[in-house]
């Protein structure tokens, strides 16, 4: 019997891979502290790399690791408990957190629709990046309506999130938004929650309303984004 | 015994949610159904907030946990990414500065307005 038959049988490896890989991600990046290294990437590359040495496949380890992600739709109905304990901030600015990641969410889909024309990429990786600047638990399940690339969409969405964090600030000023509920907004429309992370530097009105612009994005995305698609 | 209930509670949203997405006909995710339909119970004071916030709070903080797996996947899609991964990365990049940039101006100019709103009323009072 080899290594790949008796793992393809094990009910346990693919989610102790998967967990003991982010283990190894979580450790670094409190040592570091850096936001580039973040757990669920660096975990990715462990045991994609730990695949690719051992000779073991992606369906051996996609069999109990899939375990994991059973649990991705209740976690995102989870994302209810946030929003509705931001309710009374959502209520008093209805029409400017409506509005703006309305203009954001087309902006999203119009600006991704003219790169990946203008590289010359084709319709599936277009609908793999449509739903990148929201949170990767609903990302996922707009890429799957959209036949995108799961793997493809986490990559984007992680790229969003990451650059909210390190460059978010630097915009901000270069944009000169200065407004807290704006910043917030921003934060948390264009980088889900590693965007949010950073919004809670910036103070209490910021964090708040970056935390409440991911559910949002989430929503609306689920909204436009299918259209916009339907329409090409 | 309390965290299975609410647990129970979650998974049973879950359910309802994949039932709307296999019965209506919207390109909706069923976690999106189920989104909603929690938010909706939470309003409505059906389901009260100590009857999910735990479990809530738990499975949100180990959230990434859940996407390793589709994330592993990319290496059956390499064929299709390479050569443009770069072009990825700026698009990932550009798309993620226009948002910011678009929805951070938008809500300060609707701020900008409601404020000079909110001064008249003063003036007028």
């Amino acid at each position: 019997m080899n290594l790949n038959d008796f793992l393809a049988e094990s009910v346990f490896f693919g989610i102790v891979l998967s967990l003991a890989a982010y283990k190894i991600g979580f450790e670094i990046q409190r040592k570091y502290k850096k936001v580039f290294l973040n757990p669920l990437l660096i975990s990715i590359v462990i045991i994609i790399s730990f695949l690719l040495v051992t000779g073991v496949s992606y369906e051996t380890f996609q069999k109990g690791a899939s375990r994991l992600s059973y649990f991705l739709t209740p976690v995102t109905v989870c994302l209810a408990v946030p929003l509705y304990k931001q309710l009374q901030v959502l209520k008093e600015n209805v029409a400017a957190i409506l509005i703006s990641i309305f203009l954001g969410c087309l902006s999203h889909a119009g600006i991704l629709i003219g790169i990946t024309a203008a590289f010359g990429m084709d319709k599936q990786l277009l609908f793999s990046l449509m739903p990148k600047s929201i949170t990767t638990a609903i990302a996922l399940g707009v890429s799957d309506e959209l036949g995108g690339i799961a793997g493809i969409t986490v990559i984007g969405v992680m790229v969003a999130g990451i650059s909210g964090a390190v460059v978010g600030p630097v915009l901000l000023k270069l944009f000169r938004i200065r407004d807290p509920i704006a910043q917030g907004l921003a934060l948390g429309s264009s980088a889900h929650a590693i965007g949010t992370s950073k919004a809670v530097e910036l103070g209490e009105v910021q964090a708040a309303m970056s935390s409440l612009a991911i559910v949002v994005t989430g929503i609306m995305t689920v909204v436009i984004v299918p259209w916009v698609a339907g329409l090409l | 015994m309390n965290y299975i209930f609410q647990l129970a509670l979650i998974l049973g949203v879950s359910f309802v949610g994949e039932l709307l997405n296999a019965v209506l006909p919207f390109p909706i995710p069923a976690s999106v159904y189920g989104l909603i339909l929690l938010f909706l119970l939470l309003c409505s004071k059906i389901v009260k907030l100590e009857q999910v916030e735990q479990v809530a709070g738990f499975m949100i903080s180990v959230m990434p946990i859940f996407f390793i797996e589709p994330t592993v996947g990319i290496m059956n899609s390499y064929g299709l990414v390479k050569g443009k991964i770069a072009a990825l990365f700026i698009a990932a990049f550009l798309s993620f500065a226009a948002v910011l940039a678009v929805t951070g101006l938008t809500a300060q100019a609707i701020m900008k307005f409601k404020n000079k709103e909110k001064g008249r009323e003063h003036e007028s009072e």
